[in-house]
């Protein structure tokens, strides 16, 4: 069941982000809810889906148990603030950011390890 | 020959959103621009039981329905669009955004709204998203069986830290004058909770901690003593500044910085109108900001039918 009412796809289960990492080189998973703090990060990522055909852009709900793989990854540990931003290059979680973020500090993160 | 926009909207709030509903219903060529999160501060709502013909809603949804409506009648709008330079005298004004793209409009609505104030002291930029947060609903639970501090003394504080006593196990509402400036019922409430203490005529001076947060520095503002205390968390609601500190010099603001208009939301300069959080006025509610909104618009079609 989709939970955010946002434009990018939203992963619904821990095996679709299991299978979406596994076959995409790069992948980046908004994992947030409908808050102020995560608004933002789904909206630049609306923008940069349809300037950055190479890199798949998702959403996931940060309340579903199925973000459990998100919600504990050692990357995420210590993050205190919603959403959780990760970065998958073929298959491997590379960075995440914890809180907002805004275009000028996502871009600088898709071009160091999506190039 | 590069488009002319009939009107341009700065900022995609509850004011922008409802002028460019307006505009693009009346069939005017609307481009709003917004550099932050669609619905300003509306989406920091998590309830909205006051808006008038709508029971109870959340305040990112009723900004989606704007946002919505707006585009369904024409609107174009584009987010993440950082203006660096704003060129509103002539009879055509137009706008450069920091990625290089320019945009002409015949009139220009300025509603760019306001931002959270950040306290500006060591340690803040650090701790942002692992201990200090500015959405009790957005972080709240990060802080179970903690102990935190919110720094404020208006509605804001307190109607949050009552929230976050959900939470945490004791919360120390910090803030620098010996009254606060918050609704008789919000002090009420947050008095009246076990879990709250408070620490008046005070600031916060550093947020300490290795990796995550653990401690704030805060000196008693009369007679200058400083006390560090542990903690795992801060919230920090110390209220909003307008964003318009790039209209110096354009366009006329008060002391507060505040656009300065008259009752048709006209500013100094002709074609340019204000609307919502940033201009002079007492009262700032979601209805407030789209009634603003609708005047602005209705405003700048009187002057769009002047010109020709």
């Amino acid at each position: 069941m989709k939970r955010l009412q946002t434009e990018i796809h939203e992963i619904e289960t821990a095996s679709e982000l299991e299978k979406l990492v596994a076959e995409n080189e790069n992948v980046m998973v908004c994992c947030g809810r409908m808050g102020p703090m995560c608004i933002p990060v789904y909206d630049t990522m609306e923008e940069l889906e349809s300037e950055r055909s190479t890199i798949k852009f998702y959403s996931m709900a940060f309340d579903s148990p199925e973000a459990a793989p998100i919600r504990n990854a050692a990357m995420c540990k210590g993050f205190m603030g919603l959403p959780f931003t990760v970065y998958y290059k073929n298959g491997v979680m590379v960075q995440a950011t914890s809180s907002i973020q805004n275009r000028s500090q996502i871009t600088p993160i898709l071009d160091q390890h999506f190039k | 020959m590069d488009e002319i926009y009939d009107v341009i909207i700065v900022g995609a709030g509850a004011a922008g959103l409802t002028a460019g509903i307006y505009s693009s219903r009346a069939k005017q060529k609307t481009l709003i621009l917004n550099e932050g999160a669609i619905g300003g501060q509306m989406v920091l709502t998590h309830e909205i039981a006051n808006y008038p013909g709508v029971e109870s809603t959340q305040g990112y949804s009723l900004s989606n329905t704007m946002k919505k409506q707006a585009k369904s009648f024409g609107a174009d709008i584009k987010s993440n669009a950082k203006i660096i330079a704003y060129h509103l005298e002539d009879t055509i004004k137009w706008v450069e955004l920091e990625d290089g793209r320019t945009f002409k409009g015949k009139s220009v609505i300025l509603a760019p709204g306001g931002r959270p104030r950040s306290l500006n002291i060591p340690g803040e930029d650090t701790f942002k998203g692992t201990g200090i947060s500015y959405c009790a609903t957005c972080d709240g639970e990060f802080f179970t069986n903690k102990e935190i501090v919110v720094v404020g003394g208006g509605n804001s504080a307190l109607e949050e830290a009552v929230s976050l006593t959900k939470f945490a196990t004791k919360i120390t509402i910090v803030h620098q004058f010996d009254h606060f400036q918050a609704f008789e019922h919000a002090i009420k409430e947050a008095k009246e909770n076990p879990k709250i203490e408070f620490v008046m005529e005070s600031e916060l001076r550093s947020f300490n901690g290795n990796g995550t947060l653990n401690s704030v520095d805060i000196e008693h503002l009369p007679t200058g003593k400083m006390t560090t205390k542990n903690i795992e968390g801060a919230f920090i609601f110390v209220g909003y500044s307008p964003n318009t500190h790039e209209f110096k010099n354009l366009i006329n603001l008060n002391e507060r910085n505040e656009f300065i208009v008259d009752s048709d939301l006209k500013t100094n300069i002709p074609g340019v109108f204000a609307a919502g959080d940033c201009i002079a006025k007492k009262y700032r509610q979601v209805t407030t900001a789209v009634a603003d909104g609708t005047i602005a618009s209705l405003s700048s079609s009187e002057y769009l039918r002047n010109l020709k």
